[in-house]
């Protein structure tokens, strides 16, 4: 029964075709379970595929072989072969995602990159707006920096708006890449405390920390991504 | 043999038919601009041609002719004209227009109001009501057939936009029979309401465009409008300074170069009448 | 399962002896955004302007789901009807604001025109439905009465969008709409679309060469080449997980500023 996430025997090869066709495997068997509450982090060293595995979850990567059944609202969806048009909705409904750094888009102030997401998340506007301000808030993003467009933030700055946005939809599964990697303590703190209440709330967390304080306060489990590597010994 | 100069009305026969073929398509479809082959005029393009060659299609030697051009009888493209009738058809002709059975006009609808067996010729520059804001004639005639008029409120708009209230005083666009836009000619909107339900049959040529069309008698012409600025007629502040009408449409005309001014009827067949009937009134 | 709002079936085009499009197929939903893209030649822009009926094709079907539930087949519909279906429940914005706009009408009457040829024949009405999409698109609201003669080109092109969507469109075609626009015009014009998008739930067909406009106003996207798809699915995943050959090359050579 999958309650939110399962990952079945995923194998992940780029191949380049501008470097003659060269092959580079990445992972194969990619197995382990994301439950409600749960927060689940891969671990192991650099380089070992942990980012590819999130995003191949997230449909951002394709899956050469495996399973990645998603309980989207009354379904249960295989995201390494749904379409198009299934992941868009499992994204808006399900799954949210964090990456590592901010996408800057021109000209769009910080305050709104935030509402637009919570308004795909289906709220109006006037509630998305108290929402985004009510998370950046949270994240001490100061007031000041709210109206204007992240291009000249720290990096600190411009993944608290990402995390921000990131949370703003409420999503039972969400992915995050490295999201403290940039913030001081403080932020961090603020940033575990909103993980802590979303698991409490049911939400499921598939995460990479570096942070190994990080990890020890939320992780539930590990799983060493090392077991599935594909790659060539150096 | 007397060997007339002209054949009669001056076109020859098959042109003629030609044109009553044009006719009776335009009498037909009310408001739609049927093509025909015009012919060289002895005038050039813009003095009239499209009006005279459907006078000469439909004139016969027992019409009387009248002309007026901008409501007058005595200008000079008027007399011309007339002559020109009274020359190659050997016609009657009048300035009254109680006595005209055919009427060519430029610009304008007489005051009288016109009977069944009444024919009013208009003199017709640019036939077509949307050219003005889509210049392609393939564009256009798929407009009409597909009745896609949205774009002549456009123009409306655009006048109240701009002024406040419709600006178009003269050509302005008409529905005919609840189908095809019109464009009048250039007639002031004050002669618009004449055009509806009118006992006469309404003929409109455009030489140079080459195009025919009729309003049959008795049909509906509405003037375009919108609900919160309908169409208005055009209302004067004077009478006329020779015959007092408060009904008809007044000329300005300016009697000195210190900005004396007096408004006389355009209609002069209207005007003498009304003078006349005065005279007599206070002679008795 | 309803049909498609849109489903395109083996489109095909020549020019001569060149192949523009080769037997093109592809669905799109309701509320899907979906970019064409490629380089010139890929029969991108053939592609788009055949679907929109202004173009005939060759060979293939188009089939569109109109608002009753039936599909019909755009090359035997009238051109009455497909007319009609173009003012009311599609939308054209072109790359080149002047193509879809009256520039000698003012912004107001571009705008009010799609309601006035569906019959709307009060002024104060049409008025402020101008007035209030002007706002919408975000051009001052004392612009209303000026042509787009007056226009930037950035205004000239929100102007063209407010034309457009002012019958609230179903579907959506877009052939290169930010090409041509400054860079710093182009950014804020593309976040209005995108809301607007996302807020009115367009399906939208676009044709890009910019693999960035793709990636923020497209979920689904088409990579041409030479008159055929060569990669197809996800936006973000064919733009940062490439399969094909072309596609790699095509992604690996954009310029990151």
């Amino acid at each position: 029964m999958i309650e939110l996430l399962a990952v079945e025997g995923l194998a992940k090869t780029f191949t380049l075709h501008l470097h003659g066709g060269r092959k580079l495997a990445v992972v194969a068997g990619v197995s382990f379970v994301v439950g409600p509450g749960e927060c689940v982090v891969l671990g192991g060293p650099s380089g070992v595929g942990k980012s590819s595995i999130l995003k191949i979850v997230y449909g951002n990567y394709a899956a050469d072989a495996g399973r990645i059944w998603l309980a989207d609202g009354s379904r249960v969806l295989d995201i390494a072969t749904a379409g198009p048009a299934d992941i868009v909705a499992a994204r808006r409904r399900t799954m949210g995602y964090v990456s590592q750094f901010l996408r800057v888009i021109p000209r769009v102030s910080a305050l709104d990159i935030v509402a637009a997401a919570a308004r795909d998340a289906g709220l109006e506007a006037p509630a998305a707006r108290a929402r985004a301000e009510h998370l950046l808030e949270r994240l001490h993003l100061p007031r000041a920096l709210w109206p204007l467009p992240p291009a000249t933030f720290s990096g600190g700055e411009q993944q608290r708006v990402n995390i921000a946005r990131g949370f703003v939809g409420e999503h039972r599964l969400l992915i995050l890449d490295e999201p403290t990697a940039s913030l001081d303590a403080a932020n961090r703190d603020a940033v575990v405390d909103l993980i802590d209440e979303r698991r409490s709330q049911g939400a499921g967390f598939l995460a990479i920390f570096h942070d190994e304080d990080v990890r020890a306060r939320v992780a539930a489990r590990i799983v060493d991504v090392s077991a599935f590597s594909q790659r060539e010994a150096a | 043999m007397s060997a007339r100069a002209y054949n009669f009305a001056y076109l020859d026969e098959q042109t003629k038919r030609m044109i009553r073929r044009a006719i009776l398509k335009a009498v037909a479809i009310p408001g739609y601009q049927v093509p025909f082959a015009a012919r060289e005029m002895p005038m050039p393009y813009g003095w009239g041609t499209g009006g005279v060659q459907v006078t000469a299609a439909v004139i016969g030697p027992d019409d009387v002719l009248k002309v007026i051009d901008q409501g007058a009888d005595d200008t000079t493209n008027a007399v011309s004209i007339r002559a020109f009738f009274a020359k190659t058809a050997g016609v009657a002709t009048t300035t009254q227009t109680e006595r005209a059975t055919v009427i060519q006009t430029r610009h304008r609808v007489p005051e009288t109001p016109l009977a069944e067996h009444q024919i009013l010729v208009y003199q017709v520059p640019i036939p077509e009501p949307l050219r003005f804001l889509e210049p392609r004639e393939t564009e256009t005639r798929a407009m009409h057939a597909l009745a896609e008029y949205g774009v002549m409120h456009v123009k409306l708009y655009e006048d109240i936009a701009r002024h406040g209230h419709i600006a178009t005083t003269y050509a302005y666009p008409t529905r005919v029979a609840g189908r095809y836009v019109m464009d009048p000619s250039p007639i002031p909107k004050f002669d618009n309401p004449k055009l509806d339900d009118c006992p006469a049959l309404q003929l409109f040529g455009a030489g140079r465009e080459k195009r025919i069309y009729a309003i049959p008698p008795y049909t509906q012409v509405v003037s375009l409008d919108f609900e919160d600025h309908p169409f208005e007629r055009t209302k004067f502040d004077s009478a006329c300074a020779f015959c007092g009408a408060t009904d008809s449409f007044l000329d300005e005309v300016v009697t000195d170069d210190s900005g004396g001014r007096m408004f006389v009827c355009s209609d002069t067949d209207y005007c003498e009448r009304r003078q006349a009937a005065l005279e007599k009134e206070a002679a008795e | 399962m309803s049909a498609p709002l849109l489903a395109v079936e083996g489109l095909s085009k020549r020019f001569g002896a060149t192949h523009a499009c080769r037997s093109i197929s592809f669905e799109l939903e309701e509320g899907e955004a979906l970019a064409v893209v490629g380089e010139s030649g890929s029969g991108k822009t053939t592609l788009l302007h055949m679907i929109a009926g202004l173009l005939p094709a060759d060979s293939g079907t188009v089939l569109y789901r109109n608002r009753d539930g039936v599909s019909r087949e755009l090359g035997i519909m009238s051109e009455g009807e497909r007319r009609a279906l173009m003012r009311t429940q599609w939308g054209f914005v072109h790359q080149d604001a002047a193509r879809g706009l009256r520039m000698n009408v003012s912004a107001g009457g571009n705008i009010g025109e799609r309601l006035m040829a569906l019959g709307e024949r009060h002024y104060g009405r049409i008025r402020a439905s101008a007035q209030d999409w002007l706002e919408r698109v975000e051009i001052p609201a004392n612009r209303l009465d000026d042509s787009p003669q007056t226009y930037s080109g950035g205004m000239r092109q929100r102007l063209q969008i407010a034309r457009n969507l002012v019958t609230a469109p179903r579907l959506v075609f877009m052939d290169e709409p930010t090409g041509g626009l400054d860079v710093s015009v182009q950014a804020r014009l593309l976040d209005l679309m995108r809301g607007l998008i996302a807020e009115m739930g367009l399906a939208v067909v676009l044709v890009t060469h910019d693999l960035a406009v793709a990636r923020l106003l497209s979920n689904r996207i088409l990579v041409m080449k030479q008159g055929e798809v060569i990669e197809s699915g996800l936006t973000d995943r064919v733009l940062d997980d490439p399969q094909a050959p072309y596609t790699q090359l095509l992604v690996s050579s954009v310029l990151a500023a």
